[in-house]
């Protein structure tokens, strides 16, 4: 059974076993550990044959690589989820409503509630998207938020990935792995789904085009192509929501408008779900040697003839120091108090707050305010004296770069192992989508998880790994 | 359908084609050399001339023998033919038009990578030769079974199957032309020793000794091979096989688009080139010299192929 551990237990309570894992436990407790265990490996062989890689920047793609699958599902109860969802969705709400204000009026700053300097000296943030409101008033159409537990009713936002979160092609093939294995499991257990995301996500889109469009709009998902790192996500969802995966060579602009050619001759598109970075999106007005956009999109969309979703500028609010001002963005629009708790965030930009950082450091973690994917970050009480110190003259360097949190006490989550179930921290990123008209969050989301023992770091560019998250019905 | 995933397409079997062709030529390399010995060398500089790789070659190796060109032929990188080149660039195309095939063939094709790749990782003994060889017919044979089984029968379809029939007909004339000397009704050779060499290895090469004898009444002289392998509609190998193949899936392709591209009329040309002819009209017209055009004439058809479906921007 799992070791006993000051971090919180998803599913264990001293002796007990947590309500939502109950019925899991008791069918686990009839299993052959040997027998699950050759199932892990033959998921291995599946996820290997059916190419659900990604690729290691800088490596050749012989070597691309599986994130790791654990089957020992993540338990939710319905009303754990419920509070989360809500969370979530005035999260997002907050958020949106955020980026049409800094491209608008910028009443926010006027206001004085987030520092002018945060937003004006973002690199995120793009002149291009002033007094311009994309086609119904929506920046985030794909939200993906980290959110970590450390407790009972201990939730709290990591941080929030309003440009292109990534991840939800994990968390649907986890599911139809788990599907696949463990058939009698679902019968027993009753799990709500979440195989309706294509659908849901294509409906989204569709909902999100221009108000000139008529007809079923055309949307497309846009790929820097397959040495993208998430190559695989990108063909699975086009392939799962039955459209298009183009790339940049495959666009271009006629008669105002952005156009795919096909077979057939130009085709007119209206929604791109694009996964190219904003830097590379269009030549003509960003990077003028990037290949991987289209030139001339800029001035299509400000003509109101394309949906860029996310939204070019997005990238404002996924900044770490702007994520310490979300409880106050979303009581600024919402007039409600934040129902998920922001990790208490250090901003080394204030001189005190460098000192203190500086003084406590083997207790911190510290990351890039523009940082992703685990890169460029400190983890404290993991790092040596060396890291500690070749750290701190970074950060003296250039203190605005960095935030500071405490190190959280994460809650685990059993994997299996040779030797039984044993714990792992874990964290949970759940996906959101935003139309005009409605906010749809999938029930669950990508739970990531450490696999070595005692690891904090969770991030499968970092060697962690994944596993299938259950929100239970009721 | 994008261009860009036609193109994917058609290259994606045109680069199983290869693999398959590259592995009957080996074989057939490979077997002349084991029983026949008398100048191994130049059956396989033969070889490597068939599978179009001569300048490649030469570059890095001046000798010809088995181990070195079957080594260029399957595994090596520099060689954009070999094996491993093309199961690579097949799979690399899999991956670009995957939202364009089945779970099955994609995953099909995605095997084929893996399980060569491994197999290919070291250099293979001749004694391991001839279960690596039909593991690669094996695996092209097992993409193009998922094709069947479990594709539309659209315009997806259409782009793989002209990829693969460009690439065969390519394939098969450049065999007989690079033996053509062995197929010209000279009387010098004929019933010699060595042209049934040459025969054998012709016929290997397109994996057809066996359906020769069974379709094949008369003996084996230089007209009747000469004649099943270029005008024998019965044969999937065959020029006449290919060609109507093309004309047909580009039909197809016209019906569903209701248009007439230039390269439907390109492959009609080619295909009557080879219906209704004898074998002797095309020794009168010079055998070298109609594969040569043959030859040529499917390049210019790949080209406006890629051209009229917009394949490239």
């Amino acid at each position: 059974m799992t070791k006993k551990i000051n971090h919180f237990s998803e599913m264990t309570a001293g002796d007990d076993v947590r309500a939502p894992y109950r019925h899991y436990q008791s069918w686990f407790d009839g299993q052959d550990v040997d027998r699950l265990s050759r199932k892990a490996q033959e998921a291995e062989v599946f996820f290997r044959r059916t190419g659900i890689t990604f690729n290691v920047y800088g490596q050749s793609d012989a070597e691309e690589r599986l994130i790791p699958f654990d089957l020992v599902p993540r338990i939710l109860s319905g009303a754990e989820w419920s509070k989360l969802s809500r969370g979530i969705e005035q999260r997002v709400r907050g958020i949106n409503a955020f980026l049409h204000d800094i491209y608008n009026r910028q009443e926010i700053l006027r206001a004085g509630i987030v520092p002018v300097d945060l937003v004006a000296r973002n690199d995120a943030f793009l002149p291009q998207m002033m007094d311009f409101t994309p086609p119904g008033g929506v920046y985030t159409h794909i939200v993906g938020t980290d959110i970590v537990r450390t407790g009972e009713d201990d939730f709290y936002v990591l941080e929030d990935n309003a440009r292109t979160p990534s991840g939800v092609s994990y968390m649907l093939e986890n599911r139809e792995t788990m599907l696949q294995m463990f058939p009698e499991l679902f019968s027993k257990i009753k799990v709500q789904r979440v195989s309706d995301y294509p659908k849901n996500l294509r409906r989204s889109l569709e909902a999100s085009a221009p108000a000139g469009c008529t007809g079923r709009p055309c949307v497309v998902v846009l790929t820097p192509g397959i040495h993208n790192s998430a190559y695989y996500e990108h063909s699975f969802l086009a392939d799962q929501m039955g459209v298009e995966l183009v790339e940049g060579h495959d666009l271009r602009v006629i008669d105002g408008h952005i156009a795919m050619r096909t077979t057939r001759g130009y085709k007119v598109i209206d929604v791109i779900y694009r996964r190219v970075d904003d830097d590379f999106l269009d030549p003509l007005t960003f990077n003028p040697t990037s290949m991987l956009g289209v030139p001339g999109i800029m001035d299509v969309y400000r003509a109101g003839n394309i949906t860029i979703t996310n939204a070019p500028g997005t990238g404002v609010a996924d900044d770490k120091a702007i994520y310490s001002y979300v409880p106050e963005i979303i009581e600024f629009y919402t007039g409600e108090k934040a129902i998920l708790k922001n990790v208490q965030t250090h901003r080394c930009s204030e001189p005190d707050t460098l000192k203190y950082v500086l003084d406590n450091l083997s207790d911190l973690v510290v990351k890039e305010v523009h940082g992703s994917g685990g890169y460029g970050m400190l983890v404290g009480p993991a790092a040596s004296k060396k890291e500690l110190a070749d750290f701190a003259d970074k950060l003296r360097a250039d203190p605005a770069n960095y935030i500071a949190q405490p190190t959280l006490s994460l809650s685990t989550v059993p994997i299996l192992t040779d030797a039984g179930l044993a714990p792992r921290h874990v964290d949970l990123r759940p996906f959101a989508l935003v139309s005009p008209s409605s906010i749809d969050i999938v029930p669950g989301g990508l739970t990531r998880v450490a696999l070595t023992e005692g690891s904090l770091v969770v991030n499968s560019s970092q060697g962690g790994g994944t596993k299938d998250t259950w929100v239970l019905e009721s | 359908m994008l261009g860009k995933t036609a193109g994917g397409l058609y290259w994606m079997f045109r680069n199983l084609e290869r693999a398959g062709n590259t592995a009957r030529l080996i074989e057939a390399g490979f077997r002349i050399a084991l029983t026949r010995s008398k100048d191994p060398e130049s059956e396989w500089k033969s070889v490597i001339v068939t599978s179009a790789s001569q300048s490649a070659y030469t570059a890095k190796h001046s000798g010809y023998d088995s181990a070195r060109v079957t080594d260029f032929l399957l595994r090596d990188p520099d060689n954009p033919n070999s094996v491993l080149s093309v199961i690579k660039g097949a799979r690399d195309n899999a991956r670009l038009v995957r939202t364009a095939l089945t779970t099955e063939v994609w995953m099909a094709v995605n095997e084929t990578w893996m399980v060569l790749t491994q197999a290919l990782k070291d250099p293979v003994p001749e004694t391991d030769l001839p279960e690596v060889l039909s593991l690669i017919r094996q695996q092209s044979a097992l993409v193009r079974g998922a094709l069947h089984g479990t594709m539309l029968r659209n315009d997806i379809y259409d782009f793989c199957r002209l990829g693969n029939f460009t690439e065969r007909m390519d394939s098969t004339a450049r065999i007989i032309d690079v033996k053509y000397h062995a197929l010209l009704p000279a009387t010098s050779f004929v019933g010699s020793r060595m042209d049934n060499v040459q025969w054998e290895m012709i016929l290997r090469s397109v994996s057809a000794h066996a359906s020769f004898r069974w379709a094949v009444e008369g003996e084996y002289n230089a007209p009747n091979i000469a004649s099943f392998l270029i005008l024998d509609r019965r044969l999937p190998r065959s020029l006449a096989f290919c060609a109507s193949q093309i004309v047909d899936h580009l039909s197809y392709l016209a019906e569903e688009y209701r248009d007439r591209p230039k390269s439907l009329d390109l492959a009609q040309d080619l295909n009557a080139r080879l219906k209704n002819r004898d074998i002797s009209s095309i020794f009168d017209e010079g055998l070298h010299e109609f594969l040569n055009a043959v030859i040529r004439d499917n390049n210019t058809l790949g080209r406006q192929i890629e051209h009229d479906y917009r394949f490239n921007a």
